[in-house]
Parts: structure tokens; C-alpha cells; sequence
């Protein structure tokens, strides 16, 4: 008889103590549990057994079995724990504070005040129109009740082109097109590009973005132009704006007005940036004159209308705190580049 | 203008109503009030004293020992007034009392303790700058306190002339009075006017040729004996509240009537004038107005003469050679109506706007003249009772506005307001503010009254601005409409813009910019880009900044080159509007362009075809076809002759790509790949997008089959391509490219790839297809690459 039970599970575990690596356990399962191995040569002493015990021994062995295969699979997962540790404890925790070096694009602002408030009206159901920024003198003033030799013309600065065209100084010179384009009932907005010949400081530009509204319908009046704005500045502010209406000259609206909304700065009682007013001038307004909606080829017998006009420049100022209007069309990206939606 | 409250109480009695409210409502309903004055507050204690003694100063030549009668009690103060003398009644601020910007104490003047003061009009708040006392009547009470006597107590509130421009009835006090009597709903009075027909046996001012197109009116009167020269306390704190000086009592009285009515009128020294003209001159010539100014007048100005000689710019100034002067002693009051049209070029002509010519601008009311001159001769008579009329009140009254009469119903009001205004209520307003009213239940008759009827009333629309502004629109309801819903589609050229910019901000990391529609000759200049050949500003500021840009790059290009330490690579766009020329109607052929121009130090063939390969992207994105880049000449000087290549869309070319030309390059940044891109949003929006249509995939697999070619150097992928596309058999699913190796000849690998919907495609199957194409390609001398 060789080797005894005792013997071998005691040479078992030297043997496994010293193993460390993945092939050395694999040898070891082969050397104590192969065919040939060691703890099933142990099967092969039954003969020498007696009978009685036979039984007993067998399961000592296969207890033996278990116990070598049991602890060289712990071994193995113990030594792919340690593993697993140090790799994780080896692996390169990244620097997130490092800068990006994916480059992020910018809307100009106008682009982000102008999509904001033809959503409102979009959801309103307003047709969103686009106009020529190169007009004639019809469309820019015949056509909107402004005949040659007004007062209005004065208070405006035209660009004079030399083809006898003009830049049109503001976006009701699209009036006209879009009622003939659509007739009535209408509901429309038409932001543009609009242009003055005036000399640019930080308050004044002689390029500036203007968007108009009209509505045109039967029976359209005062009262419905006062909740078209107020629920329009409503959206565009993000609060519950006032607005009160005061008497206002536009040859091309009868009556016209001047909008003014509660001051968000001082809420109503007064500050600097209201002149103690408690109001902001905002947008001029009013219902559409007669003779612009004759000249649009619509019935006023039938229909009547409002109109109003929004400064987007002034607006998008507003709206991000913009002090100098020059910087809109300055090009310089290191002002611009943070106007990201 | 500024508008004093005492002056409008006395046309409309405010009594018991609060001020402030009053002027915010006029604000409401008639203009904004864009600053309220409380003047005069702070004036107290001082009294009526006359000199009675005056000494040398012991240590000074220009002061003076005053001593002063008070009525019950004297009193003494040192001085430095000039035009001190014995008799003399002034405004004196006893120890205690208070004027503007000070309390009276006791003080050391050059040794000499003084308790109290003598007052000049700077001092009281009733000019800006004075030389001595406000000398005060002979008659005033001693020891009254002038705050009694006079009215230096005032609310005075300022409005924008420009809301006013549309309004030449608000252009005088009597005028915002009739607004404050609707607003308050209080009686206006009558003007206090002289009988102008008491005069009428008297002779004519002698009036000659009146020119018959641009003076409406022209009526003149004549008063002699006129020996007061300053106008009372009263009159002169009024024009200073109001914005002007006095001066003398003719210069003030025609300011007074005009700041009441609003009607400019012109006082002649009746010595300087003989037969009165209003005509214009063939020849230019130089004029010397009031102000002393020597004015070059053209020939369209229209001028009052004497005897055929210039005395005044019609409407706008006086001349030096017929003004009031100290011994003025008969003045000849010119009270006439001009073409507003021809004031307003006069006076930007000459660079001359006067208090005259403002109003003139607004389309006067000519029967403002008669009233005018009825007011000065009863302000005049009432102030030096020795003055008399001496001629006749001489009018010619060549035009005469059409009598404008309106009609209307409740019904049209209320489909203006949506709101119900009363009958009564509308009937109401339109009387107070001078309107004719007859109403015959709901339905009005409106008699415009003249000073509204010049231009600013002429259509019912114009009537329910006054009905609903002093109704006041703060009690209006705020009212959604009932109105049809209908669909509502973007334009085409919206969707685009914003599908074509979302795509380039996010995608692909550019920044959208705003540039001016004209280009800037110097920043051209600089780049070596000449100016295009193209419509101009006639008459912009800049003399650099005339011409229209026909191109995006001619704006943007400086930007890139303003950002270029901006990032190593970066790119700026923006859709603006580019001007192609004039069209065959002459019109201006206006372009929605987008351009692009991009930086990068990358190698210029990898930028390039990344901009190749965004836009194709995008229109694709778009689904607008595919695609194709075909090499042009250059068009534009910075265009690069070798890489410029038309953006061809549905056979349609759309749109440049190109790399910049060396010359232009070098003055941007010498160092760095720059790719401009310019496309016609307008030809894009005329290209329909593709539907999408559903197209099951096959179920079988396909082959994919390499072919390499060796080529000549300039062959291109597409030369290689182009047969299996020209002639494509109809399992050809794809062609794509594997692989391009230039080291000895070039040699393209591509790939084909096949599959039939209906079975499992075999090599041999497509083999006589590859040898059909290959032969065509083989023509060409392009051949497969022999191992």
C-alpha cells in the first residue's frame, strides 16, 4: 500500500499553497483528479480493502475528491478575484475636467428669439411668412397709407438703391403682398430684416430684425388686439405680462397705438429703467387703416383688422441682456458662440 | 412741448380733480407725458419791497447797502444787483424765507452783515440766467408775498413732440384744454377774443401779390401807440415754464398766443414794411434771419416781402431788417397759413427749425389766424390800454379745407371696440371734442370741426380713435377671436432655413453670424477682393459701405478672417440675401443665400471634402436627390481654379464649393485650409423633396465583388463608377469605395455589391454583367490591375 489518504490530502494542500497562476491549478487538478491522478489512484488500493470496508472507503475517497476539486475552484476564483482587483486598482481614472475637444455650434441670437415667438403665434395659427428685403417705394409707403410728402416719411431714414429701389425700414412693407397672397380671413407674422440710414452707436443700428402680425377677419377688434398681445408677451416673457394701450400715430393703423407692458424690473412701481413709469414701451400697434386693406384687395365692408410690430432686435436685448446693439452683426464668435440651444 | 396746468385751468375748470390722475389719463387717451414739474414750491416768504435808500458799500464798488420799505416795517440787505435804484419794487427773501436752491441766513457779504436778499427772476425759478432784480410793477403791494400776486406755483408736464406730429390741433393750450375738458368731462371755455369786425372801416395792411400755391392764408392787422415794452410777471413765468424767454412784450405776446393756440404769428415793426408779398425768387440769394445768421434762400422758398424786398422766411424766421426793436412803437402782426409740405423742406433746407416752422409742419387749421389776431390785439389792448388798432383785419384766404362730414352707426363702433360704448356716451365725447354731432338714434351724423379736418379726420375709422381713446382703454374686455381654424404649413424656404441651420449648428459645430447686406470696401480691399460691379446705396453715411454683396463670401470672408484666432477649426454661416443684379423688370435679384466659410488647420483635401461631404449630408437629411459636385470654373476671385465645383441638385446646380485662391488666402491666414460654400435657398426651394416610398428588403443574400483597377492619375471615382451607374444592372444594389493607393500608378479598389429579391445570387450570375461594364471602362483605358 502506498501513499495514505491523510498523506495525500496534506500533499494536496502544500501543493496547492504554493500554486499561484491559472496553469498550475489546472496541473493540479490533473495531477489529483485526471485519470491517472493521484486521488483516483486511490480507488485502485480497493482490492487491498477489506470487503466491509469497501463501501466506507469508497466514499472517503469521493469525499476527498470533492474536497481537492472544491478547493482548488476556490482557489481559482480567489485568484481571479485578486486579479480582477488589480486591474481594476491599476486601470487610468480619467481626467473629466479636461476640455472638450468636440466644438459646439451657435444659433445668432435673432435666430432664437425670432424661432421662440413664431412658435407662439404658430400654435396661435398664424402663417409664418418671409418677405424681399429689397422694396419698392409702393410697398414700403404707398401701400400703407403713407403718401409722398408725410411727416412719416421723415421720421424714417430711408436707404435709397440705385435702381430706384429702396431697403425696406420696416416689416409692414410686406403688408400688402401677403394680404393679396392670401386674402381674408388672414393670420399671419412676417419677421425681416429691416434697415434705417442712421448712424450706429450702442443703442442704434441702421440693420436690425422687426417681426409684424396681422389678423384679418370679420368682426376683428380692439378688444381682441389687446388679448393677442397680451397673450403673445405673456409666452414671450414667461409671466403674466400687463399691457395697456395709449394713443399712438402710424399712418398705416386707425386707431393706432403704442403697447406698453407692465416693467418687469421694478414690477410696475417705478425704477430707472422705466423711467418711474412703471411701463416699457414695447411695440406699436393698431387696427389696420381702410386704405392698407383696400390696397391689399380686401373688403372692408367685410373685414377688419389688427396689425402690430415687434423690435426682435430689441427683444433678443432684452431678453439676453445684450448692452450694445453692434455686437449682433460684429461676427466676433467670442460673443456670439454662447448663444447654443 | 411743455404744458402748464395753470394756463389750462383757465379754459377748463379742474377744480376738486387730482392733478396727477389728470396727466396720467392724458397720457392714456390723448399722448405721453414723459416728465411732470412741480415748479415754483420752493419759493416761500418772499414779499413785494421797495428801495427807499441806497449807500456805498464800505468795501466794495459793485455791492450796495439796500434799505428796503416792507409796508408795516423796513428791513436792509446788502446787494450786488446792477440796476438797483431808489423806488424801485422787487422781490425781496427776507432772514427765513426761501427761493430756488436756497433758505436766506445771515451773512457776511465782503464784511458787512446782511439778513436777506433781493431777488432777480434766475433766482426765482423764472429764468435761466439773469442780470439784475426782477424789477416788479410800481403798484405792487409792500409786503404782499409774490407767491400771491403772481403764479410761480405750476404743475407743468412735458410731452414728445413726435406724438404729437399727427395732432396740429395739440401744438397749443387752448388745444390740450379741449382734450382735458373730454377727459374730465368738464365745460371748455371760449377764447377771450377781440371783436376783429370793430375794425373793419379802418384801412387795409397793404397786402400785394400772395402766392397763390403754397400760402393758404395770409391776414395781417396793424396797432399803433404801443409804449409798454415788457410784459407782465405773469405772462414771463408762463414762457419760461414753457420752454421760452421773454424777451419784449410784441416778441412775447405773439410766443404767448402761439404756446395758447397754437398758430405762429410774426411781428413787423410796421416802420420797415410797406406792401406785404408772399412769394418765391428765381435766383438764390443770402438772407439774414432773426438770429442773427446769413441764410443762403434757393429759389423754391417761399418768402414774405415788402415793397418786393425779403423780410422773413415764410413760417420759419423773422429777418433782422423788420424785427421789433426797442422804439418799436407800431407793429403789423402777421397771422397766415403755409403749405406744410413746403415749411418742412424750407426749414431742413436752410437747417433752420424753429417753434414756427414745427408747428407749420403739422398742416395748420387757417382759421387759427383770425383767432390768433383777435388774441394778441386783446392780450395787447388789456396789457398797454394806450395801444390802438389801426387798420382793418386784412385777410386773403385762398384755400379753404373741404367741410368733411362723417356717418356711422353704433353698430360699426362696436365692431371696432367689441365692447358696448353707449350712444349716449359716443354723442358725448365727439361734442366736447368739438365734433358737429346729430344723432338720429344709433345712427351719427359728424361734422368734422376745422382744426381736426386739415388731414388728421377724414374716415369713420378716424372717429372711433376718439371715441375709444377718451373712453380709455383700460376698460376694454381682452377678448380671443371666433375665428375659422384652418391649416397652417411652413414655407418651404422656413422649413429649409431652419432644417439647413439646425443641421450645421449641431451637426456640425458652426456658429451662425449676422453681416451687412452691402460690403465694406475697405475690408475687401484688404482681402484683394474687388468690389463687385453691383446695385449701390445712393445715399448711405459710410462712403465705404455702398454696394450691394452679390456674394456671401464678401461679407464673410472678413469675418473669418477677424475670427481666425478664434480656434485652430471653425466654421461661420449665416442665410442672408445676396443681390445677383437687376431682372429683366429692373427690379434687384434678390437671392436667399446661405454661405459658409470654414478654417481649419487640418490638410485643405481633407477640409474640402468634409464640406463635400456636410452639405451632400445635409440635402440629403433634406431629401433633396443626391448630391453631385462637379468641377467648374471660378466665378469669384477667391474661388480656387483648381477645386471649384457646382453643387448640382436634380441636374440643377444650386450652390458653389471651393477651396480659397492662394492670393486671397495669403491675406486671411497663410497657414491655415479655408473652404468657402455659398447655395441658393431659393433654387433649393424649388426642388421638391423626395417621398419616401417603402421598399422591402430582400430576404436573400447578396455577393459583394472586389475589382481593383490600376489608372491613370487624374482618373476620378467617379470615371470609374460612371458605366455600371449609366448601364446598372438591375441587382446592382451599391458601389462603394474600398480603397485608393497611389505609390507607383494609382490603383482604386471598388466594391459592387449585389442581391435579388427573389433568390440566392450566384458569382456566375452577374459575371457577364462585370465583363459587359468592364469592356466600356476598358475603352476608357481604365483596366483591372493585374497581380
Amino acid at each position: 500500500m502506498g501513499i495514505t489518504m491523510e498523506e495525500l490530502r496534506k500533499q494536496f494542500y502544500e501543493h496547492l499553497q504554493q500554486a499561484n497562476a491559472a496553469e498550475t491549478f489546472e496541473e493540479l487538478r490533473v495531477r489529483y483528479l485526471g485519470k491517472k491522478g493521484e486521488v483516483t489512484g486511490l480507488l485502485k488500493n480497493m482490492g487491498a480493502i477489506a470487503p466491509e470496508q469497501r463501501k466506507e472507503y469508497g466514499a472517503k475517497v469521493n469525499a476527498l475528491k470533492e474536497e481537492v476539486e472544491n478547493s482548488i475552484k476556490d482557489r481559482i476564483a480567489e485568484a481571479h478575484a485578486r486579479e480582477l482587483e488589480r486591474r481594476i486598482a491599476a486601470t487610468e481614472r480619467y481626467d473629466l475636467s479636461l476640455p472638450s475637444t468636440l466644438s459646439e455650434g451657435s444659433y445668432h441670437p435673432i435666430t432664437l428669439v425670432q424661432r421662440e415667438v413664431e412658435q407662439i403665434f404658430a400654435s396661435m395659427g398664424f402663417t409664418i411668412e418671409d418677405y424681399d428685403e429689397i422694396v419698392d417705394d409702393y410697398h414700403c409707403f404707398e401701400a400703407l397709407n403713407i403718401p409722398k410728402h408725410h411727416p412719416a416719411r421723415d421720421m424714417q431714414d430711408t436707404y435709397y438703391l440705385s435702381n430706384g429701389q429702396l431697403l425696406k425700414t420696416h416689416t409692414s412693407a410686406a403688408q400688402n403682398a401677403i394680404m393679396r397672397k392670401y386674402g381674408a380671413p388672414l393670420r399671419a407674422i412676417f419677421p425681416g430684416r429691416c434697415f434705417r440710414n442712421e448712424s450706429t452707436d450702442a443703442c442704434h443700428e441702421n440693420t436690425f430684425f422687426q417681426m409684424e402680425g396681422i389678423m384679418i377677419d370679420e368682426n376683428i377688434s380692439i378688444s381682441n388686439l389687446i388679448y393677442f398681445m397680451k397673450t403673445m408677451l405673456s409666452e414671450v416673457f414667461q409671466r403674466d405680462v400687463k399691457v395697456r394701450l395709449r394713443p399712438g400715430f402710424f399712418p398705416f393703423v386707425e386707431p393706432g397705438f403704442e403697447l406698453d407692458i407692465s416693467c418687469a424690473i421694478c414690477g410696475g412701481k417705478g425704477c430707472p429703467s422705466c423711467k418711474n413709469s412703471g411701463w416699457l414701451e414695447l411695440c406699436p400697434c393698431g387696427m389696420i387703416h381702410p386704405n392698407v386693406l383696400k390696397a391689399g384687395g380686401i373688403d372692408t365692408e367685410k373685414y377688419t383688422g389688427f396689425a402690430f410690430g415687434l423690435g426682435l432686435t430689441r427683444l433678443a436685448m432684452m431678453k439676453y441682456g445684450i448692452k450694445d446693439i453692434r455686437d449682433l452683426n460684429s461676427g466676433n464668435l467670442k460673443s456670439l458662440d454662447q448663444f447654443v440651444k | 412741448m411743455k404744458v402748464s396746468m395753470n394756463w389750462i385751468s383757465e379754459y377748463v375748470d379742474l377744480s376738486g380733480l387730482d392733478v396727477e390722475d389728470l396727466i396720467r389719463r392724458f397720457t392714456l387717451s390723448t399722448a405721453e407725458v414723459e416728465e411732470v414739474y412741480h415748479l415754483g414750491t420752493e419759493i416761500n416768504g418772499v414779499v413785494v419791497a421797495e428801495i427807499t435808500k441806497i449807500e456805498e458799500h464800505p468795501n466794495s464798488k459793485k455791492l450796495h447797502l439796500l434799505e428796503l420799505d416792507l409796508g408795516d416795517h423796513t428791513d436792509r440787505c446788502v446787494c450786488g444787483a446792477p440796476n438797483v435804484r431808489v423806488g424801485m419794487r422787487v422781490p425781496f427773501a427776507p432772514f427765513g424765507a426761501s427761493v430756488v436752491g436756497m433758505t436766506i441766513g445771515e451773512a457776511a457779504i465782503a464784511g458787512v452783515v446782511s439778513r436777506g436778499m433781493c431777488c432777480s427772476a434766475a433766482e426765482l425759478g423764472i429764468a435761466d440766467s439773469s442780470s439784475g432784480l426782477l424789477e416788479l410793477p410800481s403798484d405792487a403791494p409792500l409786503g404782499k408775498p409774490v407767491k400771491e400776486l403772481y403764479a410761480f406755483e405750476d404743475v407743468v408736464f412735458e410731452v414728445d413732440n413726435k406724438s404729437l406730429t399727427n395732432r396740429p390741433d395739440l401744438w397749443g393750450h387752448y388745444g390740450i384744454a379741449r382734450e382735458f375738458s373730454a377727459i374730465a368731462k368738464r365745460p371748455l371755455k371760449p377764447l377771450d377774443l377781440q371783436d376783429l369786425s370793430a375794425y373793419d372801416a379802418l384801412p387795409a395792411v397793404p397786402l400785394g401779390t400772395i402766392d397763390p400755391e403754397l400760402c393758404y392764408r395770409y391776414s395781417a392787422i396793424r396797432a399803433d401807440g404801443i409804449t409798454k415794452k415788457v410784459s407782465p410777471i405773469d405772462m414771463q413765468i408762463r414762457l419760461y415754464y414753457c420752454g421760452m424767454r421773454a424777451i419784449s412784450l410784441l416778441a412775447d405776446l405773439t410766443n404767448y398766443v402761439m404756446l395758447e393756440l397754437g398758430q405762429p404769428t410774426h411781428a413787423f415793426d410796421s416802420r420797415m414794411v410797406g406792401t406785404i408779398g408772399v412769394q418765391r425768387f428765381t435766383e438764390p440769394f443770402a438772407f439774414q434771419t432773426l438770429d442773427d445768421t446769413e441764410r443762403k434762400i434757393d429759389p423754391e422758398t417761399l418768402m414774405i416781402t415788402s415793397d418786393g424786398k425779403p423780410v422773413a422766411v415764410a413760417g420759419v424766421m423773422g429777418g433782422l431788417n423788420s424785427e421789433i426793436v426797442s422804439d418799436t412803437d407800431s407793429v403789423t402782426l402777421e397771422c397766415a397759413t403755409f403749405s406744410a409740405v413746403s415749411v418742412r423742406k424750407t426749414s431742413s433746407r436752410i437747417g433752420l427749425r424753429t417753434d414756427a416752422s414745427m408747428r407749420y409742419e403739422k398742416t395748420l387749421d387757417p382759421a387759427l389766424c383770425a383767432l390768433a389776431a383777435g388774441r394778441f390785439l386783446k392780450l395787447l389792448l388789456s396789457i398797454d390800454p394806450g395801444a390802438q388798432v389801426v387798420s382793418r383785419y386784412t385777410d386773403c384766404y385762398q384755400y379753404r379745407y373741404p367741410e368733411i362730414e362723417l356717418h356711422f352707426t353704433k353698430a360699426f363702433v362696436d365692431r371696432y371696440t367689441g365692447i358696448d360704448i353707449s350712444d349716449e356716451q359716443i354723442e358725448d365725447t365727439l361734442t366736447r371734442l368739438g365734433f358737429g354731432v346729430t344723432r338720429t338714434g344709433s345712427a351719427f351724423d359728424v361734422k368734422v370741426p376745422s382744426w381736426r379736418a386739415t388731414k388728421d379726420v377724414t374716415i369713420p375709422a378716424d372717429v372711433i380713435e376718439e371715441i375709444t381713446r377718451i373712453y380709455g382703454y383700460d376698460n376694454f374686455n381682452i377678448e380671443t377671436t371666433m375665428s375659422a381654424l384652418r391649416p397652417i404649413l411652413p414655407l418651404t424656404v422656413k422649413a429649409d432655413e431652419a432644417a439647413m441651420k439646425d443641421a450645421l449648428v449641431k451637426r456640425f459645430g458652426l456658429h451662425e453670424v449676422h453681416t451687412y447686406l452691402w460690403c465694406d470696401a475697405k475690408k475687401l480691399n484688404d482681402l484683394k477682393i474687388p468690389l463687385p460691379d453691383n446695385l449701390r446705396l445712393l445715399n448711405g453715411m459710410n462712403p465705404d459701405a455702398t454696394v450691394l454683396r452679390t456674394a456671401m463670401m464678401q461679407t464673410l470672408l472678413p469675418v473669418l478672417k477677424e475670427n481666425r484666432f478664434y480656434a485652430p477649426a471653425f466654421g461661420v454661416f449665416e442665410i442672408g440675401r445676396t443681390v445677383k443684379g437687376l431682372r429683366e423688370d429692373g427690379t434687384a435679384n434678390e437671392r436667399r443665400t446661405l454661405g459658409v466659410a470654414l478654417l481649419s488647420h487640418e490638410k485643405e483635401r481633407t477640409v474640402f471634402l468634409a464640406a463635400r461631404d456636410m452639405i451632400a449630408s445635409i440635402l440629403f437629411d433634406m431629401r433633396r436627390k443626391h448630391a453631385s459636385f462637379v468641377r467648374v470654373e471660378p466665378v469669384n476671385c477667391w474661388e480656387h481654379p483648381a477645386n471649384t465645383a457646382a453643387i448640382v441638385l436634380d441636374g440643377k446646380p444650386v450652390g458653389t464649393i471651393s477651396t480659397v485662391h492662394p492670393e486671397v488666402a495669403a491675406e486671411i491666414d497663410k497657414k491655415a485650409s479655408l473652404v468657402t460654400l455659398e447655395l441658393d435657398m431659393d433654387t433649393l426651394a424649388d426642388i421638391p423633396a423626395d417621398e419616401l416610398r417603402y421598399r422591402e428588403a430582400s430576404r436573400f443574400p447578396g455577393i459583394d465583388i472586389d475589382l481593383s483597377f490600376a489608372v491613370g492619375k487624374d482618373v476620378t471615382f467617379a470615371d470609374v463608377t460612371g458605366p455600371f451607374f449609366a448601364d446598372r444592372d438591375e441587382t446592382l444594389s451599391g458601389i462603394s469605395l474600398v480603397d485608393v493607393y497611389e505609390a507607383e500608378g494609382k490603383s482604386m479598389t471598388i466594391r459592387l455589391s449585389f442581391v435579388s429579391p427573389v433568390k440566392t445570387l450566384q458569382k456566375a450570375e452577374v459575371q457577364s454583367y462585370i465583363d459587359r461594364i468592364l469592356a466600356v471602362l476598358a475603352e476608357k483605358n481604365i483596366r483591372l490591375r493585374t497581380v
